[in-house]
């Protein structure tokens, strides 16, 4: 069976009613150009999302929670092992919320081989003073240009210089909405109160804003050593440990050997922020059934011009059986028409919707919760357009089968002699 | 010649729609190699009914069928279609030629499917029999740029192309003027004399039979015994 013949035969059949065949290659070209250009925003929308929780959030945490002693002295004493104990008004021990050996806990993460970085952060509780009035806020001391290197910190400063908190003693970053409220420019001095009560006064070095309106509301920033002076402790007290790993899907199993390893509070990103990785998930599920949706009606509609097709050359394919074709060399012949409609279709498709994408990746789009972001998010991965190819030649070959089969089956005996 | 080209024996068919009729009775013959035979007989006799049995494209009958002594029956579809392509040629009432395809591609078409000599030998061969029936000019011509006597002859050449062992034809010249009927008698029998081309012609032109070497007489599905000498 010569398949280059019946290419040939295939393609005559097909410029012989280009107008179907255009009307049918369009239909799956629109439907790849939608697929490639819904999955591509739906992609740089999830990383942009990523982008605004996952990469600023550390992939394992180490911290030291105020929590009930998970064994009472009772079910210690040898004599009393065998009772069921009943302990009413269980109370958590006086604790301090810093990481006990701090200092060789980071020296032994930094050295773990599957460790990307570690920065240390001295969180606490604060008021920040307007007048009379006092808000509710959270400062964190970090070490400025680890913090930078690990969670790009950089991209959130609207104002002023990351590194002028390092440089400038006793200096703060507000987060936006705690400055708007303070009224608050770089360069100005404002006030806190510390837990213990306090005052203490810090010059603000700069603004950032992440976008999530309850951190810019009260999260600010000061360095490790200033967070210390303001709640006075030494330089050993350190609140929590941030961990970035190089493979971010082994967080939760380190985090359960940080745990026992350092018996300190471990959690991992996957556990805090499962919740995104629900959205990431629906999302694409709904952009990917959108795109395989507007496949299968391009699948019919070059279903249903095949099947015209054959009725109009019935003639052809009983003469074709007649000087000797069989069914399967007719079943190839609406195959190759069937795939080449798939082929030119899916090809100007995934053209086409490169294209869409990279014009809808050139519209502006601001928004004040994203100071970064400047146009639509678009992500040019090459796995969508190796799925949409691969669909394309699979729905036309699924749209081509039935009435390439059909064809196969013509009896030429009933055709010819029908006239 | 003594050569048995073509063998049916005791074939039966039964058409089911509306009831159930038998068309052939047991019909059986054969046909040298080299033999112009005709088949006449009226209307619904069964004639073509039992041509298409022999052209191996109604597989569905009763009885043997040997072609160039290979039995027929029981073959696969594929089977069947590689004879048609290489052992059987056809020409109908009409051309059936394929207006997707210019003159000489048509003719090439059963060529270039048998596959056994390149496309530039069939092209030339088609050309050759173009040429032997006075249409080389038209090569180029799409089919429904000719006349229907060309388009006959177009499709006599496409028969032609993988040099059957014999030819069939369905009322050849059903659809023709005299004056084509003529020239396509003339061809046939230019064809049985000068190349001793084996040809089974279905008509019910009784002047054309006469002049062929051979009439087959059917009535109610069954052969008449030959009334008449050669």
């Amino acid at each position: 069976m010569s398949l280059k013949l019946i290419i040939e035969i295939a393609r005559s059949l097909l410029l012989a009613r280009w107008r179907q065949t255009l009307v049918a290659a369009i239909g799956v070209t629109f439907s790849i150009t939608m697929f490639i250009a819904l999955l591509s925003f739906m992609g740089g929308l999830n990383k942009l999302l990523d982008g605004l929780v996952v990469n600023r959030t550390p992939h394992i945490r180490l911290y030291s929670d105020v929590e009930a002693a998970k064994h009472q002295p009772i079910e210690l004493s040898p004599e009393f092992s065998g009772y069921h104990h009943f302990i009413s008004s269980v109370k958590p021990v006086s604790k301090s919320p810093a990481i006990h050996n701090a200092l060789p806990v980071m020296k032994a993460l930094e050295n773990d081989p599957q460790v990307l970085g570690v920065s240390p952060r001295v969180s606490t509780q604060v008021f920040y003073n307007i007048g009379a009035t006092q808000l509710n806020g959270l400062v964190s001391g970090i070490d400025v240009l680890l913090e930078n290197r690990l969670f790009s910190f950089s991209d959130y400063v609207t104002e002023g210089r990351f590194v002028d908190l390092k440089n400038t003693p006793n200096s703060i970053l507000l987060g936006k909405g705690v400055a708007v409220k303070m009224l608050a420019h770089i360069g100005d001095v404002i006030h806190i109160t510390t837990v213990t009560g306090e005052q203490f006064p810090l010059k603000v070095a700069g603004i950032y804003q992440t976008g999530l309106q309850q951190v810019d509301d009260e999260q600010s920033y000061v360095s490790v050593a200033t967070a210390q002076k303001i709640i006075g402790a030494s330089n050993n007290y350190i609140t929590d440990i941030e961990v970035k790993l190089k493979d971010i899907t082994r967080a939760p199993a380190l985090a359960a050997t940080y745990r026992q390893r350092f018996d300190v509070d471990a959690i991992d990103i996957q556990t805090a922020n499962s919740e995104f990785e629900t959205g990431n998930f629906i999302r694409t599920l709904i952009s990917y059934s959108v795109g395989v949706t507007l496949l299968i009606v391009a699948g019919f509609g070059i279903y249903n011009i095949l099947n015209m097709m054959i009725y109009e050359k019935l003639d052809t394919i009983a003469i074709l059986k007649a000087v000797g074709f069989s069914g399967r060399d007719v079943n190839g012949i609406f195959n190759a028409i069937a795939l080449s409609i798939g082929l030119f279709g899916g090809v100007f498709g995934l053209l086409l919707g490169y294209g869409l994408s990279a014009v809808i990746a050139h519209i502006p789009f601001n928004t004040t919760a994203l100071p970064t972001i400047k146009t639509y998010p678009i992500d040019f991965n090459p796995r969508f357009y190796l799925i949409g190819g691969v669909f394309s030649m699979v729905t036309t070959y699924l749209a081509g089968y039935f009435p390439s089969r059909k064809a196969s089956r013509v009896d030429p005996v009933i055709i010819i002699r029908g006239k | 010649m003594n050569d048995t080209l073509l063998q049916a024996t005791a074939i039966s068919k039964y058409f089911h729609d509306p009831q159930t009729i038998q068309i052939l009775k047991e019909v059986s013959f054969s046909l040298e190699r080299g033999e112009f035979a005709s088949i006449i007989g009226k209307s619904g006799c069964g004639k073509s009914t039992l041509l298409y049995i022999l052209s191996t494209m109604d597989t569905d009958y009763e009885g043997g069928l040997k072609i160039d002594g290979r039995e027929m029956k029981g073959r696969s579809e594929q089977e069947l279609a590689n004879v048609r392509n290489e052992k059987i040629g056809f020409v109908f009432q009409f051309h059936y030629l394929l207006n997707e395809f210019s003159v000489l591609r048509n003719v090439m078409l059963p060529g270039l499917k048998l596959g056994k000599i390149s496309a530039q030998e069939v092209e030339h061969r088609a050309m050759e029999k173009l040429k032997i029936l006075g249409i080389a000019d038209e090569a180029l011509k799409n089919p429904n740029q000719l006349s229907g006597g060309q388009k006959q002859r177009v499709a006599i050449a496409r028969a032609l192309i993988n040099n059957p062992v014999i030819i069939m034809g369905d009322e050849p010249t059903g659809n023709l003027d005299k004056k084509n009927t003529e020239i396509v008698f003339d061809i046939f029998k230019e064809l049985a004399e000068s190349y001793h081309q084996t040809l089974l012609v279905v008509t019910h032109d009784n002047a054309f039979a006469e002049r062929t070497h051979r009439i087959i007489t059917m009535e109610d599905g069954m052969i008449l015994p030959p009334g008449r000498p050669k």
